[in-house]
């Protein structure tokens, strides 16, 4: 009888617990980490690819495509990048809402939609599967990255009961205990995003399992502003990510290097 | 008969428009105030079909506020002026149309800048630094053109607006006697005596 309010989303047990939406959580506590921090002058978001076999076919992310070619990060509308742990297929779906929630704020009002907004409209649908019963919730944690004139650069994170928080600095995914206690640590008020670049980097290649970064394993992103004061998305390509990882000394040795992933020499940072 | 004028001005917007509520040829009052204050820097002159006007425009306040209350913050002038267009475009297209013309001006808080939209019936929408609606535009956009200045005080603004009445009472035939001017800026709205 253990099972007995296990089994629907919407009921609630004897101590007033939601166990579906716990297990939800629980589903992304063992996704690969995604970890953002703000600064003064834009937000980094970096993410790590979980299962990366030899014979999966990654050719086609080799360029880069407008919304971010990988698994975990993905452009949500021209001023806001997220990042997604849990069930990758629950994932997409949350990202073509978000999406189309962006372009239905651009429709009405003519603006690019506020990010506190975007998060508030994934939340409403994911609070739903917490109270209308019959369906699963959402397996899937989200780190919204980005830039609104009202409160400049903004990082905000969603679960699946539909709560949302703004952050300087946070993590979601397996080991965000002690990311976030790195970040707690290392984390400083007005630093630059070339600091917080470097902040992500470090948090997460001491989370992560393997002992060398390289770009099968990670995604990165950042916003900035341009020289027009518009916010300017940046999903890094594999070449742009490893030369990242060279220039902070956090990248594998050449003998270790794949031949598969050479840095094309018209590839700049 | 409305008559209404805006302008901008070095940090600032002012709008006026005439205080008559007439219906065929009888002026039934002459206090009416024809701007509405959508938001804390926003102002909205409105002018029209009689009856429509009022419904329009009290619709536009209650969304904006509504929307103000629902973020913590209002709407900026661009994206408050675009979406009483779609909402206007929108009206065009159903099966009773609301006729009202408005001139939206306000003070956007993040950038600093004011912002005018001339807007008309038929959703047509264009910033502006200089605007009319009614028969005041007749007589009042070549003195507008003439004399606006994008960088003028306030106080030389308003003189500005105030040549376009006098010009207006010196040849239209009907004549409003009374105009209710408010100006947005930084501090937000002030209603000004002309």
């Amino acid at each position: 009888m253990a099972r007995r309010y296990d089994s629907r989303t919407t009921i609630f047990s004897p101590e007033g617990r939601l166990y579906q939406i716990e297990y939800a959580m629980e589903a992304i506590s063992h996704a690969g980490i995604v970890i953002g921090a703000r600064s003064k002058d834009g937000v980094v978001l970096a993410a790590e690819k979980k299962v990366t076999g030899k014979l999966l076919d990654m050719s086609g992310a080799k360029g880069q495509s407008y919304g971010g070619s990988g698994e975990k990060i993905f452009l949500l509308n021209s001023n806001i990048i997220g990042g997604v742990a849990g069930i990758t297929a629950d994932a997409n779906s949350l990202i073509n809402y978000a999406r189309q929630a962006a372009q239905r704020h651009l429709f009405m009002y003519n603006e690019d939609i506020p990010v506190e907004l975007l998060a508030q409209r994934l939340c409403d649908l994911k609070q739903g599967y917490t109270q209308y019963g019959g369906l699963r919730p959402f397996g899937v944690s989200l780190l919204y990255a980005g830039y609104d004139p009202h409160y400049h650069f903004q990082l905000y994170h969603s679960d699946p009961s539909g709560n949302y928080s703004g952050w300087k600095a946070t993590c979601i995914g397996a080991n965000n205990g002690t990311a976030t206690s790195l970040l707690k640590q290392d984390y400083k008020e007005d630093i630059s995003v070339a600091d917080a670049i470097e902040l992500v980097l470090k948090v997460m290649s001491k989370t992560m399992d393997s002992t060398t970064l390289g770009s099968e394993k990670l995604e990165f992103a950042t916003l900035t502003l341009d020289a027009e004061k518009k916010p300017k998305a940046k999903i890094f390509n594999p070449a742009e990510i490893d030369a990242l990882l060279h220039k902070h000394g956090l990248a594998k040795k050449d003998e270790e290097r794949d031949v598969a992933a050479p840095v094309p020499s018209d590839q700049t940072l | 008969m409305d008559i209404s004028f805006a302008l901008t001005g070095k940090g600032y917007v002012i709008v006026a428009a005439d205080t008559t509520a007439a219906r065929s040829i009888v002026k039934m009052k002459v206090d009416e105030d024809k701007i509405k204050v959508l938001s804390p820097h926003l102002l909205m002159a409105y002018s029209g079909e009689p009856g429509d006007t009022v419904q329009f425009a009290e619709y536009i306040e209650r969304n904006i506020r509504l929307y103000h209350i629902r973020n913590t913050y209002a709407l900026r002038p661009p994206s408050a002026a675009s979406w009483i267009r779609r909402s206007l475009a929108d009206s065009l297209r159903s099966r009773r149309p609301y006729a009202v013309n408005l001139l939206v001006g306000g003070y956007d808080t993040s950038t600093h800048t004011p912002h005018l939209y001339w807007i008309d019936y038929l959703g047509t929408m264009s910033e502006v630094p200089f605007a009319a609606h009614g028969y005041g535009a007749y007589f009042a956009l070549s003195l507008l053109d003439r004399y606006h200045d994008p960088e003028a005080s306030v106080e030389e603004g308003l003189a500005t607006l105030r040549r376009c009445l006098d010009e207006v009472a010196k040849r239209l035939v009907v004549t409003p006697e009374k105009y209710k001017v408010k100006i947005v800026d930084k501090d937000g709205v002030r209603e000004v005596e002309i």
